[in-house]
């Protein structure tokens, strides 16, 4: 536990230290204000709810876009720099190395979600909403954010440089994002798998109204696993080539 | 005590070593010497745990890391050629989450780190930025990061590649320092730095052990296969090259001209200098020099790694 601690602190570090961490913390926040000023309070008048579902969908989505440029240095850069050898002459395994990985990934994307908790508050404050609303967006915002830095971990895990695994967790992102687009052409039974995959439209839905679906919770948490667990495997597998 | 038992590794089809055999004693410093492709790279990744072997067996204070788990790499330290540093980092905090990582109590580092500092002659960089570094301090910074935590074992890969003289000097201290507390294994292209620095010399050529031994060893068994001369003479090529083929104990030689005087390198069977005068001679050519050439460590790793010249 020590030695993940470790590494999800150091990684941290490394984005907290440096000009990047700074500088994706800012746009992504910058994003998420422009699109809640602009999508989630809108010129018309709206009910809190309304601007609160908007706001957890909007910041969803920042989330998962950050989430590359955050996991994408997570092995690869570690692996062009020849920092990787520490890690892998380190006494952990390397389940431990992608759980210490993914941790410092989620630190930031917790950095990111309490940061944006000025604009829920300032609904809040001047509408009608209950603290449980803001709770329950707030939980999946984060599941979703698992479930996204998990792909750029295992992205990061099989990429040799930097800009293929962000290309490489763009598009696995994506692909749970647009599964919904997708699920509107194919036929059943391949409808309902398709539809049942989709981030936004299916899982992250009852987040945004405030609803606590444990399907939902099962679903990105499982995700975030399948992921995780296949970075591991790509991590092993490279001592046997 | 380290031993090596019967390692071999495929890459694919292609075998990068095959049959290794070695040990190696407790605080000793083996250098390890083979050509671009011997295999000297994966065995030390194999030793550092990098790449599991397709077989064979290390026996580490008799564990076997190829079957123990994960926690025997607290036991090896590893340095590549390029030093793996975190730059944003001072050198302090680097060598400290090395230790940690290694799996030192964070108390353990922390008494320990003045005493690696000062054996890698970093204490006055400590505080620096790696990053800004010169590359000496960085190849120290690597060795610290491979020692913090009191390895067994620990392997050097070009530890002196890119350095300048007078880091070559310190660094050779800093290596020599190392066995008072760990086993050290070097590996170099640079003949001259094995031969200063280790006690023993393991010679590693097309994936197999070719030789091993101390300097002194390898170069009496080199200067038991033969003699090596160096003439200056002169006289007509033609009559020199009938002189030499003449004599029974020349295996090869070469000719090269300087001026009115002709430089011959010649390799004897045994040491038979006086048929080979006797016959330059009684061909009419004039012998203005001849010195035996002093087996040096390259060349016997030349002997052991080229095919035989011809003449």
């Amino acid at each position: 536990m020590n030695g993940i601690w470790l590494i999800a602190r150091r990684d941290f570090a490394a984005y907290v230290n440096t000009f990047w961490g700074w500088g994706i913390l800012a746009l992504a926040l910058m994003i998420d204000g422009i699109l809640f000023y602009t999508f989630g309070l809108g010129k018309t008048a709206k009910y809190s709810a309304e601007v609160i579902q908007q706001f957890f969908y909007l910041t969803g989505g920042v989330t998962l876009i950050a989430a590359i440029p955050v996991t994408m240095r997570l092995f690869a850069e570690e692996r062009q720099t020849g920092t990787i050898v520490l890690l892998e002459t380190s006494p952990l395994s390397e389940r431990q190395l992608v759980i210490g990985k993914y941790l410092s990934g989620m630190m930031f994307v917790m950095a990111f979600a309490l940061l944006t908790s000025y604009l829920p508050a300032f609904v809040f404050v001047n509408g009608k909403l209950g603290v449980e609303e803001i709770l329950v967006g707030y939980l999946g915002i984060l599941l979703m954010g698992s479930a996204g830095v998990s792909i750029g971990t295992w992205a990061s895990a099989i990429s040799r440089n930097q800009i293929f695994s962000a290309v490489l967790g763009a598009v696995g992102i994506a692909g749970f994002v647009v599964c919904w687009m997708l699920g509107q052409r194919v036929d059943a039974p391949f409808k309902a798998i398709v539809t049942y995959l989709a981030f936004f439209d299916r899982q992250f839905e009852p987040f945004q109204e405030g609803r606590l679906n444990t399907e939902s919770v099962v679903y990105f948490l499982s995700v975030s696993f399948a992921f995780l667990l296949m970075a591991t495997q790509s991590l092993c597998a490279r001592r046997w080539r | 005590m380290i031993e090596v038992q019967n390692l071999t590794h495929y890459y694919g089809d292609r075998r990068a070593i095959e049959g290794i055999n070695f040990r190696i004693s407790r605080n000793e410093i083996v250098g390890f010497l083979g050509l671009n492709g011997a295999g000297k790279s994966t065995t030390l990744k194999i030793l550092a745990g990098l790449v599991v072997p397709s077989s064979g067996s290390i026996l580490i204070e008799n564990v076997d890391i190829v079957k123990a788990d994960e926690s025997f790499r607290s036991r090896i330290g590893y340095l590549p050629e390029e030093p793996p540093l975190y730059r944003e980092m001072t050198v302090r905090e680097f060598v400290r989450f090395c230790g940690q990582l290694k799996g030192m109590p964070a108390a353990t580092v922390e008494q320990r780190l003045p005493d690696v500092l000062r054996l890698c002659q970093l204490t006055h960089m400590a505080d620096r930025v790696i990053n800004e570094l010169s590359h000496g301090y960085r190849k120290r910074t690597g060795i610290a990061q491979a020692i913090i935590h009191k390895p067994a074992l620990v392997i050097l890969d070009e530890p002196i590649s890119g350095l300048d003289p007078s880091q070559i000097v310190e660094m050779r201290q800093v290596i020599r320092n190392l066995a008072a507390e760990c086993t050290v294994l070097i590996s170099s292209h640079i003949l001259s730095e094995i031969s200063e620095t280790c006690d023993r010399i393991l010679i590693l050529h097309n994936g197999k052990i070719a030789a091993e031994g101390t300097e002194e060893s390898l170069v009496r068994g080199a200067s038991a296969r033969g003699t090596r001369l160096t003439l200056l003479v002169r006289g007509e090529r033609a009559r020199v090259e009938q002189a030499l083929k003449g004599v029974a104990a020349v295996q090869s030689f070469d000719l090269h001209d300087e001026g009115a005087w002709m430089r011959v390198h010649v390799a004897l069977l045994n040491d038979e200098r006086e048929a080979l005068i006797a016959a330059l001679v009684g061909a009419g050519v004039g012998i203005r020099k001849l010195v035996e050439d002093e087996t040096e460590l390259e060349k016997v790793f030349l002997g052991i790694t080229t095919p035989t010249g011809a003449a």
